[in-house]
């Protein structure tokens, strides 16, 4: 430890730390372009300079470490006066593009032009032209011009996608950003980029002019792509999802998140296909009716049913909370047979983030019950005891088993066949009843990570069960100010209810003794019945989640 | 406090009463003098140069300076408009909703919606001052009715008017900038 002084205020720290370091563990920001606490030091965008005292000149407090009775001066005159030097040479060749560049609102340099700069160029020639609307990869555009040569997209897929695909060519003002020749910005990570950028010179193609990041608001949610389960950001505008982004979290997943998370995991909450209401069948035919229409319908039937000839089918992608009450209801029936269907690509995994279970929850869902006693309850059982028929009836919530074709064969043989789906997929197809259940973008829940993490989910999107303001949902400067006569503030709301709330109408239909209000409600119950939820609370998992008792093993999920 | 509270006692206590009638001389509760001043008036107008107007017959050329309805300028068959959002966010009234995409044009994007909901437009006139592109001018135009909630959101094929015909406002704000 190191005691140095910052602005006038002594600090002690750690001796192996620079100077950005030092000051920004003690909430001191020091601007910069080029430096990132995960990549390597490059020192290239020079406008980082602060004073130390008897060094002669200005140094850069990315590169420099700290010593003992350093004394720093982030805002001397001196430092100001280099700092805007520094910005004024970065605008001379930056273009004047905020009006139609993505990331005006969140762009660095933006904001440091308004903070740190004096508000005038007085620089009057031509800026140098290149190519814009480059497209880098699958996933990227490029505009070179607005590029500031921060190098940090190269040393991002140097140093953490381990895929050199991003290099610099020529010198002075005509250096550009290009792939290596017969390369592309392909690899699997390529869109953490996008964020990296202190500028809009990497855009992403997908959100590619979608909306201004004013009019969207953000909320702190979960990434159901893999077992990982990236902390991110939803970004939403009238009441639809735009782009995902990812969000710190040194325990699952740094500042990163995949491309295949970040692209795939949100658009069936907007799709055309999402199931706007409950439906029964009625002379073959889905049709759609009322809530207490389609609850009481499965209660009725579901009664005619010995219980052993009932299954049930938890599913990974549903919350903690979701699976519990399914295993409740399944116990209050004397059901024994209940399991989830895996979905594991193997070998589709690396050293990063993806993991080769492709479901948020399957460690959450097995932990709060969703699991047979033994082989003989299990899934491949049920499987075979319907094409028995000694299953006669299956509920089965939040996915499309079905799209495996051995299961749909399966499936023809049942008399009863319950389904909680949010899309139109395979599984309706066979169904009786389907009832519309929400996304986990507007749903409060909990999944339980690969590392027995469990993190929180909260909605972004509001149904007709939610009320953006009185239930403390992000809002949007629209969702605020907003009236409801405004066909541009008000956005699609869905008829569609979480899981465990289905679940719950059902279990009171069935003649259990327990109802819940809320999802916390079934939370708190999950912490004081399962040990190794013990001790746990939503306001403990917090933003960051909370890690499983460790006294109990690690339960690894059968593939 | 105390002191203020005597105050009031004291300004009360001055209070005259309000209305305060004029004691009339009974030559002037005749009022025939008055009638007869007030009719020379009414004469003389009669034959002074007319000051109002014969609306709608006759319509009125506002000033340049003046604020109608914000219209899109339509430049070479589009419209200068870039989607930045600016005018949709400056908007006091949320009046305005843009949605950008993509086009070929160099300026690379363009509102594939541009809407303004003329029931909420309180015509402040700050779109236009906002805009980076001078895309969105006020006009001249004032007369705005509708019979239906729905026909007070106008879209592009509304607000698109030619540069031509607005050149006095881009005259104006050009000499005012």
């Amino acid at each position: 430890m190191v005691k140095i002084t910052i602005d006038g205020k002594q600090y002690e720290v750690e001796n192996n730390l620079t100077i950005i370091q030092a000051a920004k563990q003690n909430g001191i920001h020091i601007p910069h372009f080029c430096w990132h606490p995960h990549l390597s030091v490059s020192g290239n965008c020079r406008v980082c300079l602060v004073e130390v005292e008897k060094m002669p000149k200005l140094v850069i407090a990315c590169s420099t470490q700290v010593a003992e009775g350093m004394v720093v001066n982030t805002n001397s005159e001196r430092v100001v006066q280099a700092r805007n030097a520094v910005l004024e040479f970065i605008l001379i060749n930056h273009p004047l593009d905020c009006p139609i560049c993505d990331e005006a609102g969140e762009c660095k340099l933006q904001d440091y032009a308004y903070k740190y700069s004096v508000g005038q160029s007085r620089f009057d020639f031509e800026k140098v032209r290149k190519p814009k609307r480059v497209e880098l990869g699958p996933n990227v555009m490029l505009d070179t011009e607005r590029c500031i040569m921060c190098s940090r997209c190269i040393r991002f897929c140097d140093e953490v996608a381990k895929k050199p695909q991003l290099t610099f060519t020529q010198r002075g003002d005509h250096v550009e950003l290009t792939t290596f020749p017969g390369e592309q910005l392909d690899n699997p990570y390529s869109m953490n980029v996008i964020e990296l950028c202190p500028v809009g010179a990497l855009t992403s193609r997908d959100f590619r002019f979608k909306a201004r990041v004013w009019d969207m608001s953000s909320t702190d949610t979960v990434c159901v792509g893999c077992a990982r389960g990236c902390n991110m950001k939803m970004w939403v505008r009238n009441n639809e999802v735009l782009r995902l982004t990812p969000r710190n979290n040194p325990a699952v997943n740094d500042y990163w998140m995949c491309d295949y998370g970040r692209l795939n995991t949100f658009k069936h909450v907007n799709a055309a296909n999402r199931i706007k209401a409950p439906m029964v069948r009625k002379d073959g035919r889905l049709v759609e009716v009322g809530w207490d229409e389609a609850i009481a319908k499965v209660g009725f039937e579901l009664k005619n049913f010995k219980k052993n000839e009932i299954a049930a089918l938890g599913s990974a992608y549903s919350t903690n909370e979701d699976n519990y009450l399914l295993t409740k209801l399944m116990n209050h029936l004397g059901v024994k047979r209940i399991d989830f269907v895996p979905h594991i690509r193997k070998g589709e995994q690396d050293d990063l983030l993806i993991r080769e279970d492709k479901t948020p929850n399957s460690v959450g869902a097995r932990e709060v019950g969703v699991r047979p006693e033994s082989a003989e309850f299990g899934f491949a059982s049920i499987l075979n005891e319907i094409k028995a028929g000694n299953i006669k009836a299956l509920y089965v919530i939040d996915d499309d088993i079905a799209a495996d074709p051995v299961i749909a064969d399966a499936l023809l043989k049942l008399d009863f066949l319950v389904v909680h789906a949010s899309n139109e997929n395979e599984t309706i197809k066979f169904a009786d009843v389907v009832l519309a259940s929400s996304t986990y973008a507007e749903k409060y829940g909990t999944f339980t990570n690969f590392q027995g993490r469990v993190q929180r989910n909260k909605p972004a999107i509001s149904t007709l069960e939610h009320d953006r303001i009185l239930d403390g949902m992000a809002l949007s400067r629209l969702d605020k100010f907003g009236a409801p006569n405004d066909r541009w503030t008000t956005g699609l709301k869905r008829d569609t209810r979480a899981s465990w709330r289905i679940l719950n109408s059902i279990a009171a239909v069935m003649g259990a003794k327990w109802k819940y209000n809320s999802c916390e409600d079934v939370f708190n119950e999950i912490a004081s019945t399962i040990s190794s939820f013990k001790g746990l609370s939503f306001l403990k998992i917090g933003t960051g989640g909370a890690m499983l008792n460790k006294n109990k093993e690690t339960v690894t999920v059968k593939s | 406090m105390t002191n203020d509270k005597s105050q009031m006692t004291n300004y009360m206590e001055n209070q005259k009463p309000i209305v305060h009638r004029k004691d009339l001389h009974w030559w002037e509760m005749f009022y025939i003098p008055q009638i007869i001043g007030g009719m020379k008036i009414t004469l003389t107008q009669v034959f002074r140069p007319k000051f109002t107007r014969q609306y709608p017959e006759e319509k009125w050329n506002p000033p340049p300076s003046f604020r109608g309805r914000p219209v899109l300028v339509e430049q070479n068959g589009v419209e200068r408009c870039v989607a930045c959002g600016l005018c949709s966010r400056v908007c006091p009234s949320l009046a305005i909703d843009v949605q950008a995409s993509e086009t070929e044009l160099s300026k690379e994007r363009y509102p594939v919606k541009f809407e303004i909901n003329m029931l909420r437009c309180i015509f402040c006139g700050f779109c236009e001052e906002v805009c980076p592109e001078e895309a969105i001018v006020m006009s001249k135009e004032f007369e705005l009715t509708f019979t239906h909630q729905a026909d007070g959101i106008f879209g592009k094929d509304k607000l698109l008017i030619p540069v031509e015909k607005l050149k006095d406002r881009l005259e104006f704000l050009r000499k005012m900038r």
